[in-house]
């Protein structure tokens, strides 16, 4: 797709730079009087260049776009759809009809359109591209072991890992299961992680998309599906069908993509990302200019300008995230722990059912809860408050229980209240137990709220997950060095807390 | 209640009224049919008991016969499984109770002092929580430091960084604090070295003495016993068995168990160091 010289493209790239940075304050005076569209995508690469693709479309179309990246997975962006939080994210045939959709009577394409309409939705033209599932092996692997299809794996001692959603789907590891007799269990790796078992050894089969650019760079062999288990994975975008109204001159303007992405194309996108680590804004920005010829996405700051901003913005929503989760968390759990502790019988009910809360992965707290609060701050501060109440609740519950019995009785054969005994004597003798309690909870808030990254809620979690989507070890640090910071940082605010909390008298002399 | 397999039989225990200093108020403290059963076992069987007025009664006997057991009914820490406990004249009960315990100091071992709070701000929790202002607060805590020798420094330190005989004097303040009518000690100086102990008797039996308090104490020290008790009575397993002066109980002991317990005493000096009293 030569269309420029090298020389006269950068120099036209530099003159767009120039003229974008000498019309940036304009724009900002003057925002872009368009209606805004608001666009979805889901956590892997190909899914974010084609959502920025998209951004590019509706600027080009003359309205404001609004990417929200790297939400946590199909139900959490088609959650956000149906709730109108986002206009558009690029959807698969087979996720639609055989995980969306799921339990729907779809016999033929009109069928899918009706369910879709009933919901308020609308899909577009194919791009262009099928992204099927397929399962893939190291070529040398499979040339050594003898296997060609994947009814070659059965009953062979080979280690298969899948990605989470693929074990779960039942168009993915259950229904090849089923098809081709697969007795192995699957160990659930994230695909970037997968890929690097392949290389080193530890991993023999893995699942990936028909468009995945690690097919060529690690010389990988497409297992044939001679069972036709794998459905059609074709792209479109799913609307909502008020962008009709809200901002028509975009769907006009999505008309121009129906077809427009072939194969190689996407393999090309995917691969500038995920090898050539080039950022996703860039890559769409390329296809754009070269397969339309428009000029439409801002240049990018400088890198290290970038990094900073990125860096004290992220940390502010990661505080935020942390301190009304904790909050929360304290006003909740404390009384918690002391009613627990008044009510013996009820006490083992309490502690289980917070214990039990402690165990629900991250994942499935969030896709219970984005349907419920839709994206952003809500559901990520629910969530977080929710693992904060185990420890606080224990921390109470058993500093009130170490108490010494003949304590409890001094206090009740002096004559004070209830409440006078549980503020003036119990609380501050379990003082130390409870802070104990919210130390263990903010630091396990600071690491969990990298989950922010995957609904739109910020935080370091953003860096941290991109840096893995891309095996890039200093995006990911830029998120996990400063998370493992901030962890320690309310270790020892906690203990400067303690100073001013935990009565001297019971620091003072053991 | 547990089912009993024997009735246990009532022991009534009422000093002779010309004992008592002012008879025609009635007992500070009574204890009327009052028993106790743990796991179908009596821990304390039915009894009646009077305490009257400025008078001294000493709790003795055995480990385990129940002695602790009647001293936390009397303050509600203990509900008794029969009977009534009446406190100058109210019964107690879930009504009661608060408010009756405001007018009983009770000491335990070491005090039962909070570790969290200076001596003073144990002394005073309970005047703070009711309201005192400040100044009268301060004004009584200086007071009570006077009368039970505790030394000025120590008000201000917290109870991990006190002697155990500044601990007991505190503990004592904190009783004291209301000005309650009874004081009940459960072996308050057991812990003690004897000079600080042979001080401390005399401190508290000057209060007693001082302030006219109604007081019941539990302790092993038979000469403790006889020092503060205007009567002693002396439990065995679960009911009195013996009641008088401790004259009484060393020269009329009322049976063989008697005559063992208060002659089961050691004293320094006497040949071998097996001398025993009163034999
Ligand atoms: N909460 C309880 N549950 C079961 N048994 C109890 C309880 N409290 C006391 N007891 C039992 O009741 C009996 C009397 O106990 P109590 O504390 O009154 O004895 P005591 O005379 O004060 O003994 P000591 O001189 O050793 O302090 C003991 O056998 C004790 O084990
Ligand atoms: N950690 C501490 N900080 C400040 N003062 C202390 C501390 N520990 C003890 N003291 C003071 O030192 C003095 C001696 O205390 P110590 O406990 O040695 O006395 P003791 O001889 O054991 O007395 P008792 O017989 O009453 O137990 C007391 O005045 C006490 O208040
Ligand atoms: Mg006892
Ligand atoms: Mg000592």
């Amino acid at each position: 797709m030569k269309i420029l010289p090298v020389p006269t493209r950068i120099l036209a790239g530099a003159l767009v730079v120039a003229m974008m940075t000498l019309t940036a304050p304009v724009a900002v005076a003057a925002p872009a009087a368009g209606p805004v569209v608001r666009i979805g995508s889901k956590p892997f690469t190909e899914g974010i260049v084609l959502g920025e693709v998209l951004a590019g479309v509706a600027r080009q179309a003359g309205c404001a776009a609004e990417h929200r990246a790297a939400l946590g997975g199909t139900q959490i962006v088609f959650a956000a759809l149906e709730r109108g939080e986002i206009d558009c994210y690029v959807e698969y045939s087979g996720t639609l009809e055989r995980e969306i959709l799921r339990g729907e009577t779809l016999r033929d394409p009109e069928d899918v359109a009706a369910a879709l309409a009933r919901r308020g939705l609308c899909r577009s033209t194919p791009l262009g591209f099928d992204n099927t599932y397929a399962l893939g092996m190291k070529e040398t692997v499979a040339a050594g072991a003898g296997i060609e299809a994947i009814s070659d794996l059965a009953g062979r001692d080979l280690a298969i890992a899948v990605s989470d959603e693929f074990v779960r789907r039942a168009d993915g590891w259950p229904a090849i299961r089923d098809a081709y007799g697969l007795r192995q269990t699957p160990r659930v790796l994230d695909h970037a992680l997968a890929y690097r078992g392949l290389e080193s050894g530890h991993v023999a089969v893995t699942d990936l998309y028909a468009t995945d650019p690690e097919v060529r760079a690690h010389e990988l062999r497409i297992l044939r599906d001679d069972r036709g288990v794998f459905r059609e994975y074709k792209a479109f975008v799913l609307y909502r069908a008020d962008l009709a109204t809200r901002a028509p001159q975009f769907v006009t303007a999505l008309v121009q993509l129906a077809g427009a992405i072939e194969p190689a194309v996407m393999r090309e996108m995917n691969a500038r990302v995920r090898l050539d680590g080039e950022p996703e804004s860039a890559v769409a920005a390329r296809f754009l200019r070269e397969r339309f010829g428009w000029d439409v996405v801002a240049a990018e700051p400088a890198a290290a300008v970038r990094v900073a901003r990125d860096v004290g913005r992220a940390t502010l929503e990661h505080l935020a995230l942390v301190a009304a989760a904790l909050a929360a968390a304290i006003a909740v759990a404390v009384p918690l722990g002391i009613y627990a502790q008044r009510r013996p019988r009820l006490a083992g009910g309490i502690l289980g059912a917070v214990g039990i809360l402690q165990t629900i992965p991250s994942m499935a707290v969030l896709v219970f809860l984005v349907p419920l609060l839709g994206l952003g701050w809500k559901p990520a501060v629910v969530a977080l408050f929710l693992y904060g109440l185990l420890p606080i609740v224990r921390g109470t519950f058993n500093g009130l229980a170490g108490i010494p019995p003949h304590l409890r009785e001094s206090a009740e054969v002096l004559g004070l209240d209830g409440r006078a005994r549980l503020l003036r004597v119990e609380l501050p003798l379990a003082s130390r137990s409870i802070l104990a309690g919210i130390k263990t909870a903010a630091v396990i808030a600071v690491g969990t709220a990298t989950i922010g990254g995957l609904i739109g809620a910020g935080g370091y979690g953003e860096a941290i997950l991109a840096g893995i989507r891309r095996a890039d070890a200093g995006l990911l640090m830029q998120g996990a060095v400063p998370a493992a910071v901030l962890a320690l940082l309310i270790q020892a605010a906690c203990d400067v807390l303690e100073r001013f909390l935990v009565p001297a008298g019971l620091r003072a002399g053991g | 209640m547990p089912a009993m397999t024997t009735q246990p039989r009532s022991t009534r225990c009422i000093p002779d009224r010309a004992a008592a200093p002012s008879p025609a108020d009635g007992p500070m403290i009574a204890l009327d049919d009052v028993a106790k059963a743990y796991g179908g076992r009596w821990v304390l069987e039915p009894t009646t008991i009077a305490v009257f007025r400025g008078t001294t009664t000493v709790l003795i006997g055995p480990s385990g016969c129940g002695k602790s057991t009647l001293l936390r009914m009397i303050v509600g820490l203990v509900a008794p499984d029969r009977g009534t406990v009446t406190i100058a004249g109210r019964r107690l009960d879930a009504g009661s109770v608060s408010d009756l315990r405001r007018r009983i100091g009770y000491v335990i071992q070491d005090g039962g002092l909070f570790p969290h709070l200076t001596g003073r701000d144990n002394v005073g929790l309970l005047a703070r929580h009711l309201g005192w202002e400040p100044p009268r607060i301060t004004a009584r805590i200086t007071e009570l430091a006077d009368l039970t020798r505790l030394p000025a420094a120590a008000l201000d330190r917290f109870p991990s960084q006190l002697s155990g005989g500044q601990r007991q004097r505190l503990g004592i303040m904190r009783a004291l604090m209301l000005d309650p009518a009874a004081l009940l000690l459960d072996e308050p100086m057991a812990a003690l070295d004897p000079l600080v102990r042979y001080d401390l008797q005399e401190d508290l039996r000057r209060i007693f003495r001082a302030t006219g308090k109604t007081v019941v104490m539990v302790t092993h020290d038979m000469g403790e016993a006889g020092f503060f008790g205007d009567e002693v009575l002396l439990l065995g397993a679960g009911r009195v068995v013996q009641r008088g002066t401790l004259d009484d109980l060393i020269h009329a002991p009322a049976d063989e168990f008697v005559r063992r317990f208060v002659s089961a005493q050691r004293f320094p000096g006497l040949s071998g160091g097996e001398g025993r009293n009163a034999s």
